[in-house]
């Protein structure tokens, strides 16, 4: 049997870690494009589509992550579309972090007052301008804290992509101690270096939160 | 042609009738005061001539324009009509200078050169050249409704809107901006004001409009309304207010 020595263990599961890390970076960045999207249609106020955002908003938040994933991986292939493991964890975090982008971005537009958007259109100009001199820049100031806070739970739910056979973090401590039968050791690493991901965006976040407070 | 003319505008807030056919002409160069009690409907028919609110039926003919509810065409009156809100509404994330500029450019298509030559001579206008670069936060309340007069003035509307511009100020602050509408009137524009200010209203003020529950009740010249009120209505509201 081959010896494990707790080097080889971190090695491991650091290497992991590069696929949680660079999954939670596709989850964000598709998220959060396909959640500015939504956010823009939306605040065009046409009743359709806020009714259709809402639906799919709702779906997504109200369903767990982890029957996403499932849906995603066997249901694609039901009907007939092969997705591994990876393109299944990428679509399902991005469909499920858009939600929650969207949901916070539209908490922000709509926080603002609504002197701000009449104040604009005295002043003649068309909605577009109203978004990007007005409304986007107070907006995008308010939702940075909670964005990044948000991050947070893209990494975490990251782990959940193991159960459909992606190997990052979780999955690689899963099979590591599957050869070394020391679980408690492999999961304690495999818990303080998802910390060391979480961490510092918490701190991010609050700091963010602070400077925001103060400039107000 | 008068400037600003309403003919039996009817708006209803679902079951609420809450204007109930309004005429109302205003002539280039009046200044005209709106008062009445809360609810009466004074900042619901001011909405409705630069298209904030919509209305059910009637008319709303401004500097020649009709004001209905289509984008294009209201933005198209937006040159004609300028408005100051209660809450200032100024853009606290753009400097002063940026909140006067900002449709100049976008809306007029000025040159930036253009703009701020415009915004610094508006600013010297309400007594604010020396804040160009300061931010709405810092000012008081006065000098931030002095920014957005400067503001609406940059558009060189026909006619100013002012809902109630100084009920959010402190007592002391009121004054400042009074002055400023005082400047605006012997320059010759054309002022449409619901206000609470009295005094303003009747030493000012070219012509009372009196609302109550969503009509024109009584309206005529100034001094004469104020010493002179016909309705019970009007005088039991001015004896209220005095």
């Amino acid at each position: 049997m081959v010896q494990f020595t707790d080097w080889d263990i971190l090695k491991n599961l650091l290497l992991a870690a590069r696929w949680t890390i660079l999954l939670s970076l596709l989850a964000f960045a598709g998220g959060g494009l396909f959640g500015l999207i939504l956010t823009l249609l939306r605040s065009m106020r046409s009743k359709i589509t806020t009714r259709i955002i809402q639906t799919y908003v709702e779906i997504f938040q109200g369903i767990p992550l982890l029957m996403q994933l499932f849906l995603t991986f066997f249901g694609l292939s039901l009907i007939g579309i092969e997705v591994d493991a990876w393109s299944a964890a990428v679509i399902s975090l991005t469909l499920f972090s858009s939600a929650f982008f969207h949901d916070i971005w539209r908490g922000c537009i709509e926080a603002l007052p609504k002197g701000q958007w009449e104040a604009c259109r005295t002043l003649g100009l068309t909605y577009l301008q109203t978004m990007r001199y007005v409304i986007v820049p107070q907006a995008m100031r308010m939702s940075i804290a909670p964005t990044v806070g948000f991050s947070v739970q893209i990494v975490k739910g990251t782990a959940l992509a193991s159960v459909i056979g992606f190997v990052e973090l979780t999955k690689a401590g899963t099979m590591i101690n599957n050869a070394v039968f020391e679980p408690f050791k492999v999961f304690a690493l495999v818990a303080v270096l998802y910390f060391l991901i979480c961490f510092p965006l918490s701190v991010l976040a609050r700091h963010l939160e602070k400077k925001n407070h103060v400039a107000r | 042609m008068s400037l600003v003319s309403l003919d039996q505008v009817h708006k209803y807030y679902g079951e609420n009738h809450v204007l109930k056919g309004v005429d109302l002409k205003v002539e280039a160069g009046e200044v005209v005061s709106i008062i009445g009690r809360s609810g009466s409907g004074k900042s619901t028919l001011l909405r409705c001539m630069n298209g904030l609110e919509e209305y059910q039926k009637g008319a709303v003919i401004v500097d020649n324009q009709s004001v209905e509810n289509d984008d294009y065409k209201l933005r198209l009156l937006s040159r004609s009509v300028g408005m100051v809100f209660q809450n200032f509404n100024l853009f606290p994330h753009m400097t002063v200078g940026e909140n006067v500029m900002l449709a100049t450019k976008l809306v007029m298509k000025k040159s930036s050169a253009e703009s701020e030559m415009l915004a610094k001579e508006l600013l010297e206008k309400v007594g604010l050249a020396d804040k160009f670069s300061a931010y709405p936060g810092n000012l008081s309340g006065g000098q931030q409704q002095r920014v957005a007069i400067a503001r609406s003035l940059a558009m060189s509307p026909k006619v100013l809107l002012c809902d109630e511009i100084t009920s959010a100020l402190d007592p002391e602050l009121v004054g400042e901006v009074l002055k400023v509408l005082e400047k605006l009137k012997q320059e010759g524009m054309t002022l449409i004001l619901v206000t609470h200010e009295m005094n303003f209203a009747r030493d000012v003020g070219d012509r009372v409009v009196f609302m109550n529950q969503g009509r024109v009740w009584e309206t005529g010249q100034s001094d004469e309304v104020f010493s002179n009120p016909q309705t019970e209505e009007l005088q039991s509201f001015l004896a209220a207010v005095r």
